[in-house]
This record gives structure tokens, sequence and C-alpha cells, in this order.
């Protein structure tokens, strides 16, 4: 009997401990991330918010970053694919001489010297503070210079009327969007959208954090196995990094 | 009395008169139309995609933008070089400049995503852009023009010529340096990204400024049958063929550059060889239509025909469409380098070569945009003194032998007095 309920014991406390792991573990590992901000607060130029994708963890027919964002940003299209928005995509890169091929997450890079930025004639296309870069859809004017100026095609141009807008994420007809770092979420504490499927469902490829602090883990990741920039020829310094590319 | 060079009103009053308003006035209205239309529907409805974002109204707008410098050409020549001949011809040359630059920005603003937020680019800058500085070359430019046009044609401004003149001269090529480096200065694309751009580009405004200019100055005097000199045509088609051959020399300068590039071999490749209808805009359009037949005409016993020289000069205007249309959209087309030396695919269309199908609401804001520069210039040349009565050679030598006629034209500043009757719309001095 006692030992019958010393088992059922050990087996009620085993599975209590887990399912509390489970459900506390994504917030303990969130939890260093980042501090949200206060209402009213201006972005801090004391960090640099930043994505390191291992590529060696990205697989070809994973596409969770790319859904989970589609949901959180509601830019799901509508069967048009020369004009529905993508604020991240999968790309194929193939070495044609080896055969060796990779895939991986592609998005605003949000560059530290952004030619979206530069080109911008009324201002609308602007970095935060913190490194984000960001379309203030109340003065685009949808002249689409910076979609002509940016290096990854990382911008779309909302062709056609949009439905079921997300409250935290504007979009409209006749301005320019793209990947906000998942803004509304950096600015809780949170972490963008595609980091927090990459590691539920996808390889765990992606770590978002804040480049400016050196006991972050981007920055510890960084620091010992190093990542390349898309096109760093550019100079650009972009705060999205490939490691294994 | 000596003899000398009237400015007159055309008469207006012919049914041909106002078949062409009708025309060009159902040209405009089509545009906006279409205009209206994309902006109700968005531009999904055009052949515009995420990777095409400029289109067929950029083609027009920025030819437009161009020619609109070029055009103003003609009166620089008189007013800043001197060449005394060219002055009867001072004020059509201005009033085109700006004409073709107010059909050119209608239809860049028409296309933009939210032309109803116009108010926005003139209210919030950003000065590390080009398009906010091209905001003020081309309010600029229209704003000097017109007081150049002023001191051309009233007594009051004749003083201020030479300096307003010089002025509108360096401001066209400030503002075609800024056309040009819309594109020259676009670090992420293979076929952009060059310092040459924009002296090419100033270099083309001269061809085509001048080609329209020529186009309207025929139509107009052979419409109202007023007399044109031979001569003077003689030496604008002349000049035209050699704007149309430094063109030629400019585009070769800068393929053969990136051709020298390993790294820009793809799209030079696209665009010589592969590109299809880039490729065949390029050579069929841009260098045969563009530079070779209006060279051929011009230089030889065909280009003493005034039927000849409106070909030639229209051939340069559809060369200049082709150039356009290869070098925006073909510019585009071509995928960018995200990995050099891979291979990339993806769902956005990556590493391939971009679809784009000019759709009929693009076209007719395009032409919708040349439509309300000719009707402008239709109704400016009716209501104002903007065209010489009569331009027979002898009587425009006499006039430059003469000192030009006013102040505008005179190379080192002196006034030929008594010599000057009033050239320009002086009241009282035509008709």
């Amino acid at each position: 009997m006692s030992g019958t309920d010393a088992s059922r014991r050990r087996f009620l406390a085993g599975t209590a401990a887990a399912a509390a792991g489970l459900a506390v573990a994504p917030g303990v590992l969130l939890m260093p991330l980042a501090q949200a901000r206060r209402a009213g607060e201006p972005a801090s130029s004391d960090v640099r918010w930043g994505l390191l994708v291992d590529t060696t963890r990205c697989s070809d027919g994973c596409d969770a970053c790319v859904r989970a964002c589609k949901e959180e940003n509601g830019w799901e299209g509508v069967g048009r694919p020369k004009t529905d928005a993508q604020w991240i995509r999968k790309v194929k890169v193939r070495d044609p001489r080896t055969g060796h091929t990779q895939s991986l997450p592609l998005m605003c890079q949000h560059c530290k010297h952004p030619p979206c930025v530069d080109v911008c004639p009324t201002g609308a296309s602007m970095k935060r503070a913190d490194g984000i870069v960001l379309v203030d859809k109340h003065i685009c004017i949808g002249c689409r210079y910076c979609m002509m100026a940016c290096p990854y095609s990382a911008r779309s141009f909302v062709h056609e009327d949009v439905r079921d807008q997300r409250e935290h994420a504007p979009r409209g007809k006749g301005t320019v969007e793209s990947c906000t770092l998942c803004v509304h979420r950096v600015d809780a504490g949170r972490v963008p959208a595609c980091v927090e499927a990459c590691a539920a469902e996808g390889g765990g490829a992606l770590v978002f954090g804040d480049l400016k602090d050196p006991s972050s883990e981007i920055s510890r990741r960084l620091a010992a196995h190093g990542a390349e920039e898309i096109r760093a020829d550019l100079g650009l310094d972009t705060g999205v990094r490939y490691y294994g590319i | 009395m000596k003899p000398h060079v009237h400015f007159r009103e055309i008469e207006g009053r012919s049914p041909g008169y106002y078949a062409l308003l009708g025309l060009l006035g159902l040209l405009v209205g089509a545009g906006l139309v279409s205009a209206l239309y994309m902006e109700i529907e968005g531009h999904w409805v055009t052949g515009m995609n995420n990777r095409i974002v400029w289109g067929t109204p950029h083609v027009f707008a920025v030819f437009l933008i161009v020619a609109a410098s070029g055009a103003l050409n003609v009166a620089s020549i008189a007013s800043v070089f001197g060449r005394l001949q060219y002055k009867p011809l001072a004020p059509l040359s201005g009033l085109l400049a700006i004409a073709l630059l107010v059909g050119g920005l209608a239809v860049l603003v028409l296309d933009l995503g939210r032309p109803d937020r116009l108010i926005v680019a003139m209210t919030h800058y950003n000065f590390k852009s080009i398009f906010a500085w091209n905001i003020f070359l081309y309010t600029g430019f229209m704003a000097i023009v017109a007081a150049y046009l002023w001191t051309m044609m009233d007594r009051m401004g004749r003083p201020y010529s030479k300096p307003v003149g010089l002025l509108a001269f360096v401001w066209r090529l400030i503002l075609t340096t800024g056309t040009g480096s819309i594109f020259g200065w676009l670090v992420a694309r293979q076929a952009y990204d060059a310092a040459i751009m924009a002296p090419m580009f100033i270099v083309f405004s001269f061809a085509y400024g001048l080609a329209i200019f020529l186009l309207v100055l025929l139509a107009a005097y052979g419409w109202t049958g007023r007399p044109l000199g031979e001569g003077l045509l003689r030496r604008l088609k002349n000049l035209l063929g050699i704007f149309v051959a430094a063109s030629l020399y400019f585009v070769t300068v800068y393929h053969l550059t990136n051709l020298y590039a390993a790294e820009h071999t793809g799209v030079e490749r696209f665009i010589l060889l592969e590109g299809g209808i880039y490729t065949a805009l390029f050579w069929l359009g841009q260098v045969v239509a563009g530079y070779l037949l209006p060279m051929a005409i011009v230089f030889s016993p065909l280009g003493r025909s005034r039927g000849w020289i409106a070909t030639a000069a229209g051939l340069v205007v559809l060369g200049g469409l082709a150039q356009m249309y290869v070098t925006i959209i073909g510019g585009q087309a071509y995928p960018l380098i995200l990995f050099p030396g891979k291979e990339v695919s993806s769902s956005f269309f990556d590493g391939v070569v971009a679809d784009y199908a000019p759709s009929l609401p693009e076209v007719l804001l395009g032409v919708g945009g040349i439509a309300i520069a000719l009707l402008a210039v239709a109704v400016a040349v009716r209501v104002l003194r903007f065209l010489p009565e009569d331009l027979r050679d002898e009587l425009v030598e006499a006039q430059a032998a003469a000192g030009g006629g006013d102040g505008s034209g005179t190379a080192g500043g002196e006034r030929s007095g008594g010599a000057a009757p009033e050239a320009a719309a002086a009241p009282g001095s035509a008709g």
C-alpha cells in the first residue's frame, strides 16, 4: 500500500516538475534577453538589437519562422506571389561548383548604415536608437526608392487593400513595409516571433539579443564562433548575422 | 528700319488647333483616370510588383524630367555661350523645359503609393536623400526658368538675362546630376552604382531635350505656316547629331567599364546578350533607333529634308524611351547578388530575372505626362508671345549680327542699343 503510494507520489511529483519545467523554461530562457520599456520611454542607444542565424541548424524544409511572422504580423497574402508582401522568406543557397546547399531565413538586416533610410525622401524609413529599422507608415508616400536601394529585397510594397491587420503591426495600402524585428515584442521584453517559433518548432537556429552587451548570448556566440554579414562588402554593418555561410 | 525678329502668339482658331487640344486633353484625361484606378485598386493592377518596383510610369517620368533640362539648352547656347542665332528660340526653349518637367513630375507623383500625401513630401525632409534634394532642384528649376523667361520677354527683366541664364544653366546641370544619381548612387544593384550615370544622364538630356525641341519647333512652324530658315534647322540637327554621338560614347564607356570587372559581367551578359526584351530594346531601340539611325540621317544628305530631320528627332525620342526602359526596368529585372558566386532561390523570386509587362494604366499614365507637357506648350504659345513670327535665316542672322535684339543674348554683355528693337513680348512690338 505505502509502496504504491510512494511510487504514485514520485510519479506525480515527476510529472508536475516536468510540466512546470516546460511551462517555465521558455521564460527562463528568454528572460535575460530583454527588459520591457515603459510606454513613452524612448529607445536607447545603449543597446543594439541583433539576430544571429546559425545556418547549420536551419533546415531546408522548415519554415516555422516564416509562418510565425505571418501570424504575428498579419501579412498573409492573397495568392498573388509577385505582389504579396513577404517580411521574411527562406532562401536556398547553392554553390554551383560543389553542389553544397544551405537554407536560411532572409529578412530586413537592420543595418547600422541602412541604404533605405539614406534614400527615403521624407524620413519615413528610419532607424531607432536601438538599431531597429522601421517604416513610419504615416509619412511613407509610397515612392519605393527604399526598395530600389535595399540590397536584400527585404521590403515589400502593399499592393492592395489589407485585411485582418494586427493591432501592433499596422499596414497600409500604398506604403512600404518590412520586418520590424517584432519591435512590439522587443519593447515588451520578449523576443521576435520567428525566434520563438524556431526554438519551439525549428532547429533553434535563431538567437536574438543585445549586440552591445558582451554577456548576452548573441555576443558570446559571436565572440566564440564568429558570423558573417550578407553582402559584407557593402559595409552596412548589419544587425542580422549568419553563422556557417 | 532694320530687319528684326517679331514674337507673336499663334492664331489658334483653326479646327486643327482645336483638334490638337482635344486629342491632348483626351490623353491627359486617360492618364488621370489611370492614376485614379491605380490608386483605388492598389498597384497590383499594374505590371509592377515587389521586384520591379518602378515600372513604365517611371520610364516616362524620368525621360520627361531628363528631357526637360535638355530642352533648356537652346536658350543656354544663346545666353551663356553667346550664339545669338539661337536667341529667337530661347523663349520656346524655356517654355518646353518647364512644361516637360511638369509633365514628368505629374507622372512621378501620380504613381506614388500615396499621391494624396504629396504634402508630406513638402513638409518632411530627409536631406540625405537625393529625392528630397530633387524636390528643391525641380521646384527651383521651374522658378529660375520662369524668371529666365521674364528676362527674355519683359523689357524690365532684360538686364538680368545673362546672370539668370547662367544660373539656369548651372542649375540644370545640377538637376540632371541629381536625376542620374538616383540610379548612380544605388549601391545594391549591379546595373547602377556607377558615377558615370550622372554625366551620362546630362548628355542624354542634351539629346532628348533637343529632339523634342526640334519636333515641337517643326510642328509649330509647319502647322502655322510661319517661315523657318534652313540654316537654323541645319545648326539644330547637326547639334542633335553631336549630342547623340556623345550619348553613344558614354553608353560605350559605361558598358566597357562594366565588362572589364568580373563582378559585373553577369549584368552585362544580361543586358547585351541574354536579356530577351531588354537586350532587344538595348540594341534595336537604344542603339540602332536612338543613336545610329539619327546620326546617319542628320549627317547625310537626308538631313536636308525637314521630314527626315523630324524622323531623326522622333527616333531619338523613341531611343530615349528604350534607354530608360533598359536602365530602369532592365536594371531591376536582373537579380540582386546576395551571395556572389552562389545560386539562390526563394518564394520571393531571388536569383531569377523578374517578370514585368507594362499594363495599360501605366502606359496611359506615362503618355498622359507627355500630353500634359504638350498641352501646356500648345496653350502657352496661343496666349503668350513665345514664338517668333518669322524665322527666316536672313532675319535671324541680321539680328544676331546686331547683337541679338536685346540683352539676353549678348555674349560679352554689350548691348546693341539702337539696333535692338523689342524682340520679345514687349507690348506693341508684335503685329
